[in-house]
């Protein structure tokens, strides 16, 4: 529960950091999310008892934009792009491979090692080298199945080296 | 800091013209998205670091005391896109005027032991087609056909420096807007230069200014759309990346002329370059004095801030977007009143797209008749178009409105990928139609458009090959916008989602001829009745593909059989040679779909096979392939 003491904490500074403003509600779950990835209950619940709104409010904006996550994430988000450019060039069989070797079934999105979460962007304005995806915000240009594996394999073996 | 005053202020711009003049030994490092993506900041860093090895006098900003032409040295720049970021990562060289292709680290010795000091040219890193070799962009037959007002110096300046901006004549159609003309005087010169909305609709931006500023007094909202949500389109990101201070200065003006004191540029977050370009670009204008508070001494005050959106289509829909600002949920509202007299917090309004704002400068200087002498009578001037897909040449073209798509897709775009046939381009995004060779020679404007059940929309053009299906490519764009669709009103909420299971049946080969009926009376139905933009015309992908392409339709319903989506399906098999029998690809198939003796070789039973690649990733010998 450490990691969540400290999140309440930090939501706290950037909430006071926009005034308490009510029209900041994006852009302080936005702050938050940048550095902690998701956003727990008890931060939703903070942010309406500051603002002064209800949860319930708070709770409809968070799920309205696809940005936003109540759910921890990995260390890697990967971001596949099926923005219409990529769908040409094929970017579902990069999206079903990674998939499979991550082991998501159903609607699992995060690698059982907590290592990655993996999702899909409509659109990250790389289109001219389609297909795109992302890891943590880095962009990975004109990707196959094989080549968008070796890139997880290579982050799975350093990860591995750090842990000794 | 004391008041930047007017005088002050055209010293400056004097002071940056004349170092600019003088500037003329640059080396610009593409850092578009695009070409960061393919390493362009690595090469970046790679020649700053040779440079500094080879003791050569590198500055990276406008500045007095260097003098390259003396020290033998080079300006460094970061540049907003070229637009051809197929080739990249691209390096320009000044004053050879050359420019280089696909450039990695590796390169780097050899470029600035042999260009930057020995002035030769590197024959293998230049653009090659057909065998012909070109050394400078403007000879490329890509950029030929282009015709560059919005996007002029991206490419050829340094996206973050401000300096560089006022030498090119930057914030100078500001100043004059500021001193020398008055509201009525702005919107009449926009309306009389004709420029309509960059953002899909067409709309007279004079006619929206002059709205706006006829609203009664008081607190009034300059709003710049960069929600570039259209899957397949990176025009404004181009704009706000490489000349961010053009929307800005736009703005500016927008706020003159409307007696509007607030600024929000709200950008969305998938372009995390575009936002911290924008930022910088904000902080350094606000440094100089040209946000604020009395404004070079006018009295004319303008505050700009900055939203970044969270991944929401409809929030590029107004009544959304402003919404989307206060902090609420991206939901359309109904209409009227309209976002000119009641838009963000209920106060009128100006609303305008990222390269709309873009184009404003251009217009307060040279004049409403400069900018007809580009483009046709009723779309007068350039339009930026983002071109994708399954082209040769992928990138950001600007060209004069009227252009045809002949010319940009064969002529600017160098024809199909791989010598394939073309089949349709989807024009417009998920809200606009596909266009097919019939269409290839009429004019691109908002009018000619319209009349074949299209949209220029924001600009993106997807080229689509003889092997693409248009009903799956139809399916795909309604996954779209279904899955945007914000739920509030029944048409678009239900309607789509309906629309898409019967999309599915068909491309399933399970559809029926009922189906297409039914879609048919769906689309008009959602098309009338839809609440916003994106509801009303979320259904032309497939009535357009309906139009054009029945006969795909049909395959896939009367003979259950579609070419395309069945062309030479690809199977995976296991190499009898390679494969030892270890078992493990039976183990880690989850349709158990390979069979085998242990140690001997293991088969795939294609027809159970779902291509998940369990095998091939678990298989250590590399013996399965995809053939």
């Amino acid at each position: 529960m450490k990691d969540n003491t400290e999140m309440l904490r930090f939501a706290e500074t950037v909430v006071d950091s926009y005034d308490c403003r009510r029209e900041s509600l994006i852009a302080i779950m936005q702050d938050i999310q940048a550095k902690y990835k998701y956003l727990s209950r008890d931060v939703l619940e903070l942010i309406a008892e500051k603002l002064e709104i209800g949860v319930a409010k708070v709770y409809s904006v968070a799920t309205f934009y696809e940005n936003f996550s109540l759910e921890a994430k990995g260390k890697y988000i990967i971001k596949v792009c099926c923005g219409t450019a990529c769908h040409v060039r094929k970017s579902q069989p990069i999206y079903d491979a990674l998939r499979n070797d991550l082991g998501l079934i159903g609607k699992q999105k995060t690698s059982a090692d907590g290592l990655f979460t993996l999702e899909t962007v409509a659109c990250l304005g790389a289109c001219s080298l389609a297909p795109a995806m992302t890891i943590n915000d880095e962009v990975y240009a004109k990707q196959t199945p094989e080549s968008a594996l070796a890139i997880i394999n290579e982050i799975r073996e350093k990860e591995a080296k750090a842990n000794g | 800091m004391a008041k930047l005053t007017r005088k002050q202020f055209d010293k400056l711009c004097a002071n940056a013209k004349a170092l600019r003049d003088k500037d003329v030994r640059q080396v610009l490092v593409c850092a578009g998205t695009g070409c960061i993506a393919s390493g362009s900041m690595k090469v970046y860093d790679a020649i700053k670091a040779e440079c500094e090895a080879k003791k050569i006098n590198i500055s990276v900003e406008l500045k007095d005391h260097v003098d390259h032409d003396a020290d033998g040295g080079y300006h460094l720049k970061k540049s907003g896109c070229h637009g051809f970021c197929e080739i990249g990562p691209l390096l320009a060289i000044e004053p050879l005027g050359i420019i280089y292709t696909r450039v990695k680290p590796e390169d780097v010795p050899e470029i600035v032991e042999k260009t930057l000091i020995g002035g030769e040219v590197i024959e293998r890193l230049l653009y090659t087609l057909n065998g012909k070799k070109y050394a400078k962009r403007d000879d490329i037959p890509f950029y030929k056909g282009q015709e560059r007002l919005v996007l002029k110096n991206s490419g050829k300046s340094d996206a973050e420096d401000l300096t560089e901006y006022l030498a090119l004549g930057g914030y100078s159609a500001f100043e004059k807007a500021l001193f020398e003309m008055d509201g009525a005087e702005i919107c009449k010169v926009i309306s009389d230069s004709g420029l309509r909305g960059r953002g899909g609709a067409g709309f007279p931006t004079g006619k929206k200014w002059e709205s706006v500023r006829k609203q009664p007094e008081g607190q009034k909202y300059v709003v710049c759309n960069g929600d570039e949500g259209d899957p397949g389109a990176f025009m404004d990101q181009g704009v706000m990346e490489g000349n961010p201070h053009s929307v800005i200065e736009g703005m500016l003006i927008a706020g003159i002329a409307t007696g509007a004191s607030q600024g929000y540029i709200y950008v969305r977050a998938e372009y995390p370059l575009a936002v911290a370009r924008l930022k910088t670009a904000m902080a350094k204008a606000e440094e100089l004095g040209l946000l604020g508070d009395d404004i070079l001494g006018s009295g004319f005050n303008f505050h700009l801030h900055i939203n970044k959106g969270a991944g929401a289509f409809v929030c590029g829909e107004g009544s959304a977007l402003t919404a989307s600002i206060e902090g609420k949920r991206g939901m359309p509202r109904v209409k009227p009143p309209r976002t000119v007299e009641k838009g963000l917090w209920e106060r009128p309004t100006v609303l305008n797209n990222v390269e709309t704002y873009a184009n404003v400068p251009g217009i307060i200087l040279n004049g409403a008749e400069w900018y007809r002498s580009y483009g046709t009578e009723k779309s007068p001037g350039t339009k930026t178009f983002a071109l994708t897909g399954n082209v040769v040449n992928t990138g950001l073209v600007e060209v004069p409105m009227g252009t045809t798509l002949r010319k940009i897709i064969f002529d600017i775009g160098g024809g199909i990928k791989d010598g394939k046939k073309f089949k349709a381009v989807q024009i417009g995004g998920p809200a606009g139609g596909c266009l097919t060779e019939e269409h290839l020679d009429i004019p691109l404007d908002f009018d000619s458009l319209k009349k074949v059940g299209a949209i220029i929309g924001s600009g993106g053009l997807v080229v689509m090959d003889e092997n693409t299906c248009m009903v799956e490519t139809a399916r795909f764009f309604m996954s779209f916008t279904q899955n945007e669709s914000c739920g509030k009103c029944v048409p678009c909420r239900e309607g789509t989602k309906r629309m898409l299971e019967i999309l599915t049946r068909i491309v399933n080969n399970e559809g029926t001829l009922e189906d297409l009926d039914m879609l048919e009376s769906l689309a008009q139905t959602i098309t009338e009745t839809a609440l916003c933009g994106l509801g009303q015309a979320a259904c032309n992908p497939v009535m357009s593909t309906l139009r054009n392409f029945r006969n795909e339709y049909l395959a896939h319903v009367v003979d259950k059989h579609c070419p395309y989506c069945n062309a030479a399906p690809k199977v995976l098999k296991i190499d009898p040679d390679k494969c030892k029998g270890c078992t493990k690809c039976a183990k880690n198939c989850p349709v158990e779909a390979i069979s085998g003796q242990v140690k001997k070789p293991h088969v795939i039973d294609t027809t159970k096979c779902v291509k998940c690649y369990a095998c091939v990733n678990n298989c250590a010998f590399g013996a399965i392939k995809e053939e």
